[in-house]
């Protein structure tokens, strides 16, 4: 019976992993194919890396994406962490449920309405107040530090919730002054989730198309958009090259982000 | 500690509280005002609410955006609460068995394996979307697998239509299901489990009566986590659907990019919110009730 079972949950971890990753990997796969077509396979290749390479829209976008990415990530994580912190250590102040319910909607929230109520906020704010003066990376940068505030608030709180107060308690009563426990005690304990935070705020933003379509400007293409634009037209392996250095890139720094993270836990752990 | 603060904490709540009221909550109010406003050939392209006339102030606000889809083809918001529904239950049958072997994995494994499910999540949906194109086209690789072992004849029909964005919806939003299920799944207290066992009942009847219901509060979130999101989807339905397959997201974004008609797109979004209100209350509740607990 048991047996039965074992084999029914590998079954399932095996079905549902490649499900997840099948797609990926051949795209990957592709990636290096010497063929046009997209299905026919001509030998391995690095052709399509050099097509890449050479074409100055995908670089130009890149860099506005990377732009808007570092800058979004890190006004996404000063906000996320007062948030967090509010929201997990004050239980109780005036407008609580306004303020939960601000946090968690931008997460699960269509992007299509984010993209659309912003975009008509700044048209709106820019007949009335002269600001923004133009649309482009700075209206791209305010959308996306909104929701990935909202999602480095989630890491922050649930870490906060497993923190030990007994060490911020033990600082204030040896004489440590609030501010002081604050920045030696309480972030320095919380510092997985600021880490994980700032690359998923990044990463969201390297990956928006929908918010960036309505609130940038004609000067601010960035990647997801130029890469949209070319696969309505069609499949072409310099897209699949593309997405293998994206991929390669998130990789990375995910996998990065966890075993500094597991490292850091496991030091604690000896440590306590 | 936190009661000393007083007014202090303020200063904490306040930045993250007046950006997304000014980010978040106040463009919700501006969608709402120029859904009421009319399309018009200026800069921007929508008509002021108020004018200035020979009585004094004149009202210009008009239902008729709403009229004119309710009158029109309704098709595209039975079809996103349609699709969202399907592709929430199938997430949830693939993603349960999934989750509960995860949780039932030896616990060195478990942190690696979720790692796996998540991080999908971190690389750009639609680059997740374009590797379907190459997979399901007349002339991709499914197709090609499929005539090679002599299966089918000719090329079928596996992209753009609803088969392929059901498809690609499950794809994109299975980890949102898995997550919330293996957090239900991995508290469960086994002891209940063997308890049964011991006293005779088939695992089928200790799944029913024991597994299942005490798993529900992961069912309901990651309902909720894939069937919000799901409902105004954009770029499945753009890339993988036909052009017969409307969604809500499909709509809203063509009204707005290609017919230029922003006071039509915001009364799309609209009733989009009004979609979406039940259950985003329902998933504030639940959020609220666990951190009572």
């Amino acid at each position: 019976m048991s047996k039965r079972i074992t084999v029914f949950r590998g079954a399932a971890l095996a079905l549902g992993f490649g499900f997840l990753y099948l797609p990926i990997a051949l795209l990957v796969a592709y990636s290096f194919n010497a063929s046009r077509l997209v299905a026919v396979w001509g030998g391995w290749s690095l052709h399509w890396y050099g097509a890449l390479y050479a074409d100055d829209k995908f670089r130009g976008a890149a860099l506005n994406s990377l732009k808007i990415g570092v800058m979004a990530a890190s006004l996404a994580l000063a906000l996320g962490v007062c948030a967090g912190f509010a929201i997990e250590r004050f239980t109780r102040f005036r407008l609580r449920l306004v303020f939960s319910f601000m946090l968690m909607a931008p997460l699960v929230v269509p992007e299509v309405i984010l993209g659309l109520s912003l975009l008509l906020l700044f048209v709106a704010s820019q007949a009335w107040l002269g600001w923004p003066a133009s649309r482009g990376l700075l209206t791209v940068t305010i959308a996306h530090a909104t929701f990935g505030s909202c999602f480095v608030a989630v890491l922050v709180r649930a870490q906060l919730a497993g923190f030990d107060r007994a060490l911020e308690e033990a600082a204030l009563d040896l004489g440590a002054r609030p501010f002081t426990v604050l920045l030696r005690v309480t972030l320095p304990g919380i510092s997985p989730a600021l880490v994980s935070g700032w690359l998923l705020a990044f990463t969201l933003s390297l990956d928006d198309l929908v918010v960036a379509s309505f609130v940038s400007g004609p000067s601010a293409t960035t990647l997801p958009m130029a890469v949209y634009s070319s696969v309505r037209i069609g499949v072409t392996p310099e897209i699949n090259a593309l997405a293998t250095v994206f991929l390669g890139v998130v990789f990375v720094l995910v996998a990065l982000a966890f075993s500094l993270i597991a490292r850091q836990e496991r030091r604690r752990l000896a440590g306590g | 500690m936190t009661r000393t603060f007083g007014w202090r904490r303020w200063l904490l709540i306040g930045p993250p509280f007046v950006w997304l009221l000014v980010f978040f909550l106040l463009p919700l109010a501006v969608v709402a005002a120029i859904s009421l406003s009319q399309s018009a050939d200026t800069i921007p392209p929508y008509a002021p609410l108020v004018t200035h006339g020979p009585q004094g102030l004149e009202n210009q606000a008009t239902l008729a955006n709403y009229r004119e889809i309710a009158e029109g083809d309704v098709h595209a918001y039975a079809n996103s609460l349609g699709f969202a529904a399907v592709a929430t239950a199938l997430c949830l049958s693939i993603g349960y068995p999934i989750a509960f072997a995860i949780a039932r994995a030896p616990k060195a494994w478990r942190n690696p394996l979720l790692f796996f499910v998540i991080l999908p999540f971190w690389t750009s949906l639609l680059i997740r979307v374009y590797a379907w194109i190459a997979i399901l086209q007349p002339t991709g690789l499914l197709n090609r697998a499929l005539a090679g072992l002599g299966l089918i004849d000719g090329p079928i029909l596996l992209i753009y239509n609803d088969f392929s964005v059901v498809l690609g919806l499950v794809y994109a939003y299975l980890p949102f299901m898995i997550l919330p299920l293996y957090g239900s799944l991995s508290q469960l207290d086994e002891t209940l489990v063997e308890a049964a066992a011991d006293l005779g009942a088939r695992p089928a009847l200790v799944f029913r009566d024991i597994v299942l219901p005490l798993s529900l509060p992961g069912v309901v979130a990651g309902g909720l986590l894939v069937f919000i999101p799901a409902i105004g989807e954009f770029v499945i339905p753009d890339l993988l659907g036909g052009p017969g397959t409307l969604m809500v997201g499909k709509v809203l974004w063509q009204e707005f990019f290609d017919n230029v008609d922003w006071p039509a797109a915001a009364a799309v979004a609209m009733i989009l919110v009004a979609f979406l209100t039940a259950p985003l209350l329902l998933a504030q509740r639940l959020v609220e009730r666990r951190e009572a607990t």
